[in-house]
């Protein structure tokens, strides 16, 4: 059940226009904004919000889809663990259908792998209960906003002594990777509309060192249209104004200082690691690596294959890697709706409904566009 | 992975810091009822409370007058109205 008081009114189509009509203020230079989360990403287009911005305002998509900054080593290495013997791997589906070197997690599936989707790494924890006599593991993606939860699996499979449970860690941390990221000199970006969930974990502060060594405007947003717009409108104001701090147009679900309590059960369970990035290769200390105090949980150390710092080659002519870092348009990609489409996926953007590739593909066709443009607000 | 509409809290089960028995919420999304774990909310939600959930956890309890705050100036801010807003 949903409260009107919570989306609704985001989605008025009145409110929706007159910040889009404000934001036609700040018209004197091109601006180009990053929208760091997938889930921004998937709802502009659906939403069909580049069609309402001013021309001079660009939006491109960052690296906020768990699964396509995955690296192509660790893919291998889930794809390698699902082949394993009394191994069930148990994952979000989105991940099932990343291309690996050699095939996928599904096509591990079909070949007789226990594959298990689920929503949950609760649900992980409720398979390896149900399945004494196997290896259950979970393969861990995703930022601040997954973390905890599988933080709290984990202590609860220590203090429940489920041993026979594991979960692959290739989480990562996302103020890092926008420090990493924002150094790069090729890459103009004027400000970026930070994820919602993410910073509902680590709070609007964990941006200000960002705003204040790279100069960049960081403004917080939630998904629904109003929110995402009133984003990109203070966002091109502190542009105009010179200005570059931290704000929070979504304080219905950030505050400053963000969950506590999270956090604490986050670093509990982890602590930070080197980590290697599609697209944006490897960042000091923005992984998590699963504490020594848990390490009787920890899949890399139990099944002792790899490291989160190994390199492999992403797949061939696939720009993932350029489109992660905002560099390239996913149409840009000589593969793009030729050879990697939704249902044959070369690289994980096409994959993620997250994936800006795949959100592209979706939108981009005329009629596609059309019924975009129907559901604008 | 990402659930991004606040749900509605229906019931809860269990107790705090109990790990047989974890603190769950039911919730009702899609007409079909969830239990969702609270081990990482960041404030304790009650029947009738709304929260943010992500991956099986409630991340958030949301509050009217935040929700109410944050359309408020929103509109404010869409009509010019907000002092030095311009
Ligand atoms: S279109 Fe396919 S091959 Fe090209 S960047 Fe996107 S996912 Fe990679």
């Amino acid at each position: 059940m949903i409260d009107e008081r919570y989306s609704a009114p985001y989605k008025d189509k009145k409110l929706v226009q007159a910040i889009a009509s404000r934001l036609n203020m700040f018209q004197e230079r091109p601006m180009r904004f990053m929208e760091v989360c997938g889930t921004h990403t998937m709802s502009i287009f659906r939403h069909g919000i580049r069609s309402i911005l001013p021309s001079n305002v660009e939006l491109v998509s960052g690296p906020g889809c768990p699964v396509c900054v995955t690296s192509q080593a660790d893919i291998d290495a889930m794809i390698g663990l699902a082949g394993q013997p009394g191994v069930i791997v148990a994952t979000f589906g989105d991940l099932l259908r990343v291309p690996g070197t050699k095939g996928s997690l599904a096509s591990a599936k079909a070949r007789g792998a226990r594959v298990e989707i689920v929503y949950s790494p609760a649900d992980a924890l409720k398979i390896a209960c149900a399945n004494p006599d196997h290896d259950v593991v979970f393969l861990g993606i995703g930022f601040e906003t997954t973390v905890p939860a599988v933080a709290a699996a984990l202590l609860e499979a220590r203090s429940r002594s489920i041993r026979n449970f594991f979960v692959f860690s290739s989480h990562k941390t996302m103020p890092r990777a926008l420090h990493a990221l924002l150094a790069d000199p090729e890459l103009r970006i004027d400000g970026l509309l930070c994820p919602g969930h993410v910073s509902t974990i680590i709070g609007a502060k964990a941006y200000e060192p960002l705003a204040e060594t790279k100069n960049v405007p960081c403004v917080i947003a939630g998904f629904e249209p109003a929110d995402i717009l009133q984003g990109i409108y203070m966002l091109a104001k502190q542009v105009y104004e010179g200005r570059h701090g931290v704000e929070n147009c979504y304080s219905r679900a950030v505050t400053w200082h963000g969950n506590e309590r999270a956090i604490k059960v986050m670093e509990r369970a982890f602590e930070p690691c080197d980590a290697v990035w599609r697209g944006l290769g490897k960042i000091d200390s923005s992984g998590l690596a699963i504490s020594p105090t848990l390490s009787m949980h920890d899949a890399s150390k139990h099944f002792g294959m790899w490291s989160q710092t190994t390199v492999t080659p992403d797949p061939r002519g696939c720009l993932c890697g350029e489109v992660i870092k905002g560099k390239k348009r996913p149409p840009e990609c000589p593969l793009f709706s030729r050879a990697c489409t939704p249902t044959s996926p070369v690289g994980p953007c096409m994959v993620s409904s997250e994936g800006s590739c795949a959100a592209y593909f979706r939108y981009s066709t005329p009629c596609r566009q059309e019924i975009a443009e129907q559901q604008i607000p | 992975m990402c659930l991004a509409i606040p749900v509605k809290i229906v019931e809860m089960r269990g107790k705090q810091d109990d790990f047989l028995n974890p603190p769950v919420a039911v919730v009702e999304a899609e007409g079909a009822q969830r239990e969702i774990r609270l081990d990482i909310v960041d404030r304790w939600p009650s029947p009738g409370d709304y929260v943010i959930v992500h991956a099986g956890f409630a991340i958030r309890t949301l509050s009217p007058e935040e929700a109410e705050a944050n359309i408020e100036l929103m509109r404010q801010m869409a009509q010019g109205q907000r002092q030095g807003d311009d």
